[in-house]
């Protein structure tokens, strides 16, 4: 059912990860990115891995949850590392395995390169999907998007309308749920009378969801019109200043959250420097 | 079984996959009969299950255990059955104005019949009809369904479903949200379209005066079980039970009650505003 669908998926809980500032985690996250891609050969990789693993830990997310969060991107890795694996060939290669394929004399070869090529970039890539996948299971949409726009302010003096980007995303984020329960119950509605959305050919679905889509439009237009009267009668005008009703505050833990990446940066780029790059 | 019996539930559960045992919405072992013909309302808090219920009649959702039988039929026996049940039970939901997607009301009411592959004349003939029968001016069904008023759209929108002209009309919440001319409209619309169809009707309702107006028969749900089931008068002589459940009896039979209390001599068993006059010029 359309209902099972998660959208922006929190975990509620009380970890030092969900008490961090939701700005110093954006900020962070984006920093952890780049350092892993900094991470030029298998010390520093492993050091980032081990980081990443401790972080996950730290924010007591459950495994099964984080394993979930990570399989929409099963088939890009598999598939990476085939390409990885088979086209990494150079006459300074060494050959690990010789498949004859018995077809014009063609051969697969792996080598060992290209074996570490795959290996390298499956482990960025996962690395790359945790940390992202723990900022947004440890911080709340709002707060998400209020560390978003503290972050982006410096562009409002460029005149760049920050903080209406910002509440579109939050109305955005709210209206997700009742969107899909509408979605939900107008598909019941159709189908009570006769719809065939499961069947026929793609043209035939497509023009079986034409009465799903258009009362769906209506009605989100409607909401919209609602709710920008709703907001206006509370004096909302998208232009003066406003202020949070959760103030954003740096505590201790996030100057050390902090000292923690920058650490982390300098750990990687030092075993970059010692053991050299190989990727 | 019983032939004049027109919907049958045996033993119906429903859980949602990721609910518990306590989640809202689920159903533990209801066991129902509906006469042809009749109306049943069906009452109870919300969570308690009813709507729950009469998506399983048009087979929208799967029981976990039990057996709907629709006319001695079980619409789970094959595919083919569960789109015979769409078109046997017509299910018109809570707010139906909001389904309405095509450009005339006339093409609208006839999107049902048009999914059961009925031959174009039977089709325009069923729309007449199903908007004879819901009130609609012949005038409004060349507009577009956004020209209607708020009563017009909701009686076009049942008009989409009386037009599969199902053998069990199911009504969720008809009234909700109308005013008081509207609400006497769609009171109208089901007692014609009972007369001249002699159809099953199942009718959801939070009003309590709609429930004594209509019904025939009236089941009150309570957290998936079914607590009561009887005519009206057995079902609102237990007030207190009906309380305990966040539910009530109709106003006029609370008056009636009080002034009883208070040792005037009237009946007990007054629901409806008509009963109340009656009896009160019985007094004078």
């Amino acid at each position: 059912m359309i209902r099972d669908i998660t959208i922006g998926q929190y975990f509620a809980g009380d970890s030092p990860l969900h008490r961090c500032d939701a700005r110093m985690k954006l900020a962070l996250t984006f920093a952890f990115m780049i350092v892993i891609f900094v991470c030029g050969n298998f010390f520093s990789l492993g050091l980032i891995a081990l980081a990443a693993l401790a972080l996950a830990l730290l924010s007591r997310v459950p495994g099964g949850m984080l394993l979930r969060s990570l399989r929409p991107i099963v088939m890009l890795v598999v598939f990476t590392s085939v390409l990885n694996l088979l086209y990494t060939t150079d006459e300074n290669t060494h050959a690990l395995l010789q498949i004859p394929l018995h077809f014009r004399g063609w051969v697969i070869t792996v080598t060992r390169e290209g074996a570490f090529t795959a290996i390298f970039t499956t482990v960025r890539i996962l690395c790359l999907l945790l940390v992202s996948s723990l900022l947004t299971y440890t911080t709340t949409p709002s707060m998400l998007t209020a560390g978003l726009e503290h972050l982006l302010k410096p562009l409002a003096k460029l005149r760049v309308p920050v903080a209406a980007f910002a509440m579109m995303m939050t109305l955005a984020l709210r209206f997700v749920p009742t969107l899909v329960e509408e979605t939900d119950r107008i598909m019941n509605a159709q189908k009570s009378r006769g719809s065939n959305l499961e069947t026929g050919s793609l043209l035939q679905r497509v023009k079986a969801f034409v009465p799903v889509l258009v009362p769906l439009f209506i009605s989100a237009f409607r909401r919209a019109a609602e709710l920008a009267n709703a907001m206006e009668s509370r004096c909302y005008t998208g232009t003066n200043e406003r202020t949070g009703m959760k103030q954003l505050r740096l505590r201790a833990r996030d100057y050390i959250a902090l000292s923690a990446v920058l650490l982390l940066l300098g750990g990687v780029v030092t075993l970059n420097v010692f053991f050299g790059k190989i990727v | 079984m019983n032939a004049s019996v027109s919907v049958e539930l045996q033993e119906l559960c429903f859980r949602y996959p990721h609910g518990g045992k306590d989640a809202p919405h689920t159903l533990e072992g209801v066991t129902l009969a509906v006469e042809r013909g009749s109306l049943l309302a069906i009452i109870g808090h919300t969570g308690s299950g009813k709507s729950t219920l009469v998506q399983h009649l048009n087979a929208l959702l799967k029981p976990s255990a039990g057996t709907v039988l629709i006319e001695g039929k079980n619409i789970h026996e094959n595919k083919h059955a569960i789109r015979e049940a769409r078109f046997r039970v017509g299910l018109c939901f809570q707010y139906p104005e909001y389904q309405l997607f095509e450009e005339t009301v006339e093409k609208d009411i006839a999107y049902g019949p048009k999914n059961m592959e009925l031959p174009a004349g039977e089709i325009a003939a069923r729309v007449h009809r199903a908007a004879g029968l819901v009130g609609l001016d012949a005038a409004l069904l060349p507009k577009s369904p956004l020209e209607l008023s708020g009563g017009e759209k909701r009686r076009a929108a049942v008009a989409g479903v009386v037009a599969m002209e199902p053998q069990v009309l199911v009504l969720d919440e008809p009234t909700a949200g109308l005013d008081p001319h509207g609400r006497g409209q769609m009171h109208a619309m089901i007692r014609r379209f009972r007369r001249e169809t002699g159809r099953t009707v199942l009718l959801i309702s939070h009003s309590m005066e709609d429930v004594a107006a209509l019904a025939d028969r009236v089941l009150v749900l309570d957290r998936g079980h079914a607590a009561m089931h009887g005519t009206p008068a057995q079902v609102f002589a237990r007030a207190a039970e009906l309380e305990a459940m966040g539910l009530s009896v109709p106003p006029v039979t609370r008056i009636f009650r009080l002034l009883r209390e208070k040792g005037v001599n009237v009946p007990a068993e007054v629901f409806t505003v008509a009963q109340a006059e009656e009896a009160i010029r019985g007094l004078l």
